[in-house]
């Protein structure tokens, strides 16, 4: 279990401008690895598994953990400070389409290890650019405030209390895998984030230390809502108890779409700010699947840095390392955001 | 410095020190609610679902749901209800209060929410750790949290009492939990007062004291209370109590009352109050007692007989309801109201059924009847269109309920009801604005027409294939800019080579009777016809479809237009001057007396997603209401004899509207202004590229009045107001817009068969837009071009236009060429902000502005007017035109 970074980590945003990494799935799909990749040698012990694994890219953490390292490695060696572990979709209701319920805290500890022993190995290589593990908790498959069934509103298909074991489950795993952090991401139902939130929070009590924690949600679309329906400010009070290290917005939207709701975040948070925006819209005929090159996605980062918005960028889905090194690149020289003293706002 | 406390539902609400009294709905809860107790003990959540959007619509900013009733299993209900609620985003909206004295279903409550709620409540009564540990979930619940007064010995219900539980729960919320001091709400405790016991008398006095205590002496703690508590005695005597609400709370917000859970039904305004009324009141809340005599109260009780008979009772507004089933729809579709319309219709179904007749005749008997008393009021103007819309809301309901019966019914009997006729309508091609034709449509559906509407844009080809396979009975055409006029031209003439003979009816704010007569009509044979506005849209489209009164009507409508036609070609058209004549007559601006200001920025700059909070106070609200066909001018029509009911209501709906739309951010502004060194150069305006003045970024052709002038004034050009070559002027340039993303929320609506509410946003957004442009224009004569720095003009001034300087928009009288809309928005490249023009220079989003601005302080607005032929072939010149192309874009001025 890794020490508290917290205080590492504040100082650093006051300096500089942190960068995370780019997207897992895009980097994967490019690798074309067969059924037999997914399904590793035999000692994981999927050989006999019933129904394909192919595409469920979090397992590879167990199956093919040289390519997980190649993409940790990539990022950082394109200027990333933070890595996530490859844990998008690594709890028990995710799994719950692959049948492997039972292999989400291992796919858990396996993915923090691996992302570990690369960053340790980074820091060590340069030491003033300390790098930082961030646990992935993802949105997983099912939200906690829509209906499935549009004849019966009230229905749910997952509970608030199924999903905090569910995410409680892979905190402890994370943390134990060496964790400097908590990402809670691509959050497109407010209460799932906080069901995983309250998990966070009861695992720290358990433990008597905290982690930080980021928390970043998915405006959907132009409508300027997440998919749940909350405006960025909504989505910021909802989620501000658990006191985060940071929150911003990433996915869904490119950057250009996502100008004016992460100048709302910036506006309404007394905290840093993180952004990692889609390489724009997707584009099936392009190579990554998304529209845009590094040097736009960049140019629009850097906006966002000028403007004073952000203490954390990165990139989401269509996202590479050539992106990753053009975004740090870009905002090298710029100071971070500034959190204001009180940026308490009463609406009369 | 004040720490706010954050709260949201779907979208924010922040509390602050300086935040006014925050209502919070009361109605949603069982155990105060009758009418809400028995829909939830009877299962009907749909019904209860009701209750909480009714909370909601009249005010409320939070609602307060409880389920504490022995009958229920309370846990459940209270799932299954914030589920329901959830799902409804004019309700989830608000935050709720989770209101329960049982820990388990609060907890349950907050389980199901995705915003910031408020629990309500936790206390010290089973002792400090229960309550430690359930505050302690509460914030990892992500909640704030009411704490009431109330401790192991029991419920506080003096100061002293009140005082100390409150200042204990504070500490250790703060000092063991880590509670955020401004997520606590400490509740008081309010009782009833005036119960004729003596130790009651001082409870309400003690609530605001220790109000008062609590901001004082708990940094950023706020205060709650339940304010129906206060009045208890007097149940019964809804005026009473209303008074009693009014006072105490006007006493207690005073004294730092945060929020309080009421019924918005049941409040008051303090000054409007009968005096007497209130000033007994007053002695009975604030607990002054004369020295000798009666007390307040036995006081209060012997004046509230008197009150008690002039009751509003709630029964009285629900009197309607014990009519026949035919009188309730009527009174349902005159007044717009929507609640029981379902049940309504389906008992006259049933009835119509047990007669053995068809499903169909619901609508062709009660609801047309009841349509036909919402026409016969339109058209005497004792309705107007607002309420008309409303009532087209609750007939489309209706209807929508009785269309499974009747597709069945005609599935069985192989014939379905007749429509009275049915009508495609279109917004022409290259035209976007469709808030008239939408009327005129909705009109039409409830008087029974069956109305295809193929939306914006619509090329001619379109609309009459349309037509043909459908077999309609007639062809409607809207459109508000100019091209349009020619457009629905040429869909006249090729529906005249398409040989159709069916009726073609022309509408829209720039058509009219003459235009029609003269410019639509000679293209086909069939019958043309100017509809002026919506309440003529029925007349006129019965007679042509009605088989007696066709013939004659046609005929009389030809006779009519010849006659125009015959008037229109014998009048005389201003005395026009030859174009040099003109010129040499022409606005003459001494520049050397006049040194042109210089703008702060060269180039373009963008402003998006302008806060439309900036906006609304630039609103000019007299178009809104023209936009609904109300006349008048504002603020003076909402007290117009005639018309000024209808206008109230529609402005207090806009307003909440317009709250709505503004704080959910429904639509985004966005706009462009850029500024660039100019020269005149005879009638066009050269904006150029760059400080040397060589290249030419746009040339704008204008166009100068030609008509005769009286002695003395001159015939303006937009060209005057700006110094030629040799001389450093600038010009400047914007496009606005306040309509993107508005498609959403229009779309949201009419699937609810709630075509007002689509209409009010589409008219807001036209109103944003134009405050937009002048709130713009505002800052470019202060600070961006700086030449009026020290302006201060009000609102009503600026829409009197009192300012320096003049914003000409393409299209309107000053400047009639629409077409420069197009460099234009190159220019400014409006584009990148989401705004682009049409192949007839409409402007997407629809609701959009865009122009010049001119600084002279001599420059004004005039209408060009009439040009003459020699103006026509110089202004095809200078754009290097064909002569028939600048013919059909100057044709209105031609």
């Amino acid at each position: 279990m890794q020490p508290d970074r917290t205080a590492e980590l504040v100082r650093l945003l006051r300096q500089r401008i942190l960068i995370l990494d780019g997207a897992w799935g895009t980097m994967i799909q490019e690798r074309k690895l067969s059924e037999a990749d997914f399904r590793g040698p035999p000692a994981c012990g999927f050989h006999d598994h019933g129904g394909d694994l192919k595409g469920n890219n979090d397992i590879l953490v167990l199956t093919r953990p040289d390519v997980v390292r190649d993409i940790h490695d990539a990022y950082f060696a394109a200027g990333a400070d933070i890595t996530e572990t490859n844990t998008f979709s690594s709890t028990r209701i995710a799994q719950a389409d692959y049948g492997l319920e039972n292999r989400v805290a291992e796919m858990n500890r396996a993915a923090a290890r691996i992302a570990r022993e690369c960053a340790d190995r980074w820091t060590a290589k340069t030491p003033d650019k300390p790098r930082f593990v961030a646990g992935s908790l993802g949105p997983t498959n099912r939200t906690a405030s829509i209906s499935p069934d549009v004849n019966d509103p009230a229905k749910r298909n997952v509970s608030f209390d199924e999903l905090s074991h569910a995410y409680g489950e892979a905190i402890e795993a994370l943390a134990e895998g060496g964790a400097d952090l908590f990402l809670v991401e691509t959050i497109f139902d407010t209460l799932n984030a906080k069901a995983a939130l309250f998990a966070l929070d009861a695992y720290f009590e358990r433990i008597g230390r905290r982690w930080p924690v980021i928390v970043s949600g998915t405006i959907t679309d132009a409508s300027g809502r997440t998919l749940s329906g909350q405006t960025p400010e909504a989505f910021w009070n909802s989620i501000r108890h658990v006191r985060p290290l940071a929150v911003g917005l990433n996915c869904a939207l490119g950057a250009a779409l996502m100008r004016p709701y992460i100048e709302e975040i910036a506006r309404t948070t007394d905290t840093f700010v993180s952004c990692y925006p889609n390489a724009g819209l997707p584009n099936p005929m392009s190579d990554t699947g998304y529209d845009e090159t590094p040097e736009q996605t960049s140019r629009m980062l850097k906006d966002f840095a000028q403007s004073g918005f952000v203490n954390i960028v990165g990139g989401c889905c269509g996202t590479t390392p050539a992106h990753i090194r053009a975004i740090a690149d870009s905002v090298r020289d710029l100071p971070p955001r500034a959190i204001p003293e009180e940026a308490e706002r009463a609406i009369a | 410095m004040s720490r706010v406390m954050r709260l949201a539902g779907l979208e924010p609400l922040a509390i602050g020190d300086d935040s006014l009294f925050v209502n919070v709905g009361e109605r949603t809860n069982v155990t105060g609610s009758k009418v809400f107790s028995r829909l939830i003990l009877s299962g009907d959540f749909a019904g209860a679902v009701e209750v909480a959007r009714s909370q909601v619509q009249n005010g409320a900013q939070m609602i307060d749901v409880n389920m504490d009733e022995a009958m229920l299993d309370s846990k459940a209900a209270m799932t299954r209800f914030l589920n329901l609620i959830a799902a409804e985003p004019d309700i989830a909206r608000v935050p709720l209060m989770i209101d329960s004295s049982k820990w388990e279903v609060i907890e349950a409550g907050l389980k199901c929410v995705q915003g910031k709620a408020i629990v309500n409540s936790i206390s010290l009564k089973e002792g400090e750790a229960a309550f430690l540990h359930q505050a302690k979930l509460v914030r990892r619940y992500g909640a704030a949290v009411i704490v009431m007064a109330f401790d192991e010995k029991g419920q506080a219900d003096t100061l002293e009492r009140k005082t100390r539980i409150a200042q204990r729960s504070y500490d250790l919320l703060v000092d063991k939990v880590g509670f955020p001091p401004e997520d606590i709400v400490i509740d008081p405790n309010i009782f009833a007062i005036a119960t004729g016991i003596e130790e009651h008398d001082n409870y309400a006095v003690d609530f605001i004291a220790a109000t008062r205590w609590i901001k004082a002496h708990l940094p950023h703690a706020k205060v709650s209370g339940g304010v129906s508590n206060v009045s208890f005695s007097f149940r019964g005597n809804d005026p009473v109590r209303e008074a009693i609400h009014t006072v105490f709370l006007y006493h207690a917000i005073k004294a730092g009352l945060t929020m309080g859970i009421v019924n918005p039904g049941q409040l008051g305004v303090y000054d409007e109050l009968d005096p007497t009324l209130r000033e007994l009141v007053e002695d009975v809340v604030l607990n002054r007692r004369p020295a000798n005599g009666p007390s307040p109260t036995e006081k209060l009780v012997t004046f509230a007989e008197s009150y008690k008979s002039a009751a509003r009772k709630p029964e009285e507004e629900l009197a309607w309801r014990n009519g026949s089933v035919e009188e309730r729809l009527s009174h349902a579709l005159v007044k717009g109201i929507a609640n029981f319309i379902v049940a309504d219709t389906e008992e006259a179904r049933l009835a119509i059924d047990a007669r053995g007749a068809k499903p169909i005749e619901v609508i062709e008997g009660p609801l047309m009847a009841g349509m036909n008393v919402v026409g016969d009021l339109f058209g005497a103007g004792k309705m107007f269109l607002p309420q008309v819309v409303k009532s087209a809301r609750v007939m489309k309901q209706a209807v929508a309920h009785l269309i499974p019966f009747i597709e069945e019914e005609k599935k069985r009997s192989g014939v379905g009801g007749k429509p009275k006729g049915r009508i495609v309508m279109a917004t022409v091609k290259g035209d976007v604005h469709d808030i008239g034709k939408n009327i005129v449509g909705v009109v039409l559906q409830c008087n029974n027409f069956d109305v295809i509407d193929l939306g914006v844009m619509v090329p001619a080809q379109k609309i009459l294939a349309t037509a043909r396979e459908n077999k309609a009975d007639a062809i409607g055409l809207s459109g508000l800019i100019t091209p349009s006029l020619e457009e629905m031209a040429h869909v006249a003439s090729e529906m005249q080579r398409e040989g159709f003979t069916l009726p073609l009816l022309i509408g829209g704010a720039t058509t009219s009777r003459v235009h029609t007569a003269v410019k639509i009509a000679p293209n086909y044979k069939g019958a043309t016809v100017y509809v002026p506005d919506a309440s003529r849209a029925v007349g006129v489209t019965t007679s042509l479809l009605s088989a007696d009164q066709r013939d004659s009507y046609v005929a009389e409508v030809a006779a009519d237009y010849q006659k125009i036609r015959v008037q229109h070609a014998g009048k005389k058209g201003p005395m026009l001057i030859a174009l040099p004549d003109a010129r040499a007559n022409g606005f003459r601006a001494d520049w050397s007396r006049y040194v042109p200001p210089t703008p702060t920025i060269i180039g373009r700059r963008p402003f998006r997603n302008v806060d439309l909070r900036l906006l609304v106070p630039f609103i000019d609200w007299g178009p809104f209401f023209q936009a609904w066909e109300l006349a008048g001018s504002y603020p003076a029509i909402l007290e117009d004899a005639i018309v000024g009911e209808a206008a109230r209501t529609l402005f207090t709906e806009a307003q909440a509207m317009l709250a709505r739309v503004v704080d959910g951010r429904w639509v985004t502004a966005s706009g462009v202004i850029g500024f660039w060194p100019a020269n005149a150069d005879g009638d066009d305006i050269v904006l150029w590229n760059s400080a040397k003045r060589d290249v030419p970024a746009l040339v704008w052709h204008n166009l100068r009045q030609q008509n005769a002038r009286p002695e003395g004034k001159p015939n303006y050009c937009l060209a005057d107001f700006v110094a030629s070559a040799g001389i450093a002027d600038y010009a400047g340039a914007f496009a606005v817009t306040a309509g993107l993303g508005i498609e959403k929320k229009v779309a949201e609506f009419e699937a609810k068969r709630d075509d007002y509410s689509a209409l009010m946003v589409k008219a807001l957004a036209d109103r944003l837009a134009e405050a937009f442009a002048e709130w713009l224009h505002m800052r470019v004569r202060r600070e961006l071009w700086r030449y009026a720095p020290d302006e201060s003009l009000d609102n009503a001034a600026l829409i009197r236009e009192e300012y320096r300087g003049i914003r000409p928009a393409p299209g309107y009288p000053a400047c009639p060429d629409h077409a420069v809309k197009a460099p234009l928005f190159d220019l400014l490249e409006a584009e990148r902000i989401g705004m682009t023009i049409t192949e007839n220079f409409a402007m997407l989003p629809a609701a959009s502005v865009s122009g010049f601005y001119l600084a002279h302080p001599d420059a004004r607005y005039f209408a060009v007017g009439k040009i003459g032929e020699d103006q026509l072939v110089d202004f095809a010149t200078r754009s290097g035109l064909p002569l028939d192309v600048a013919r059909r874009r100057l044709a209105p001025n031609l």
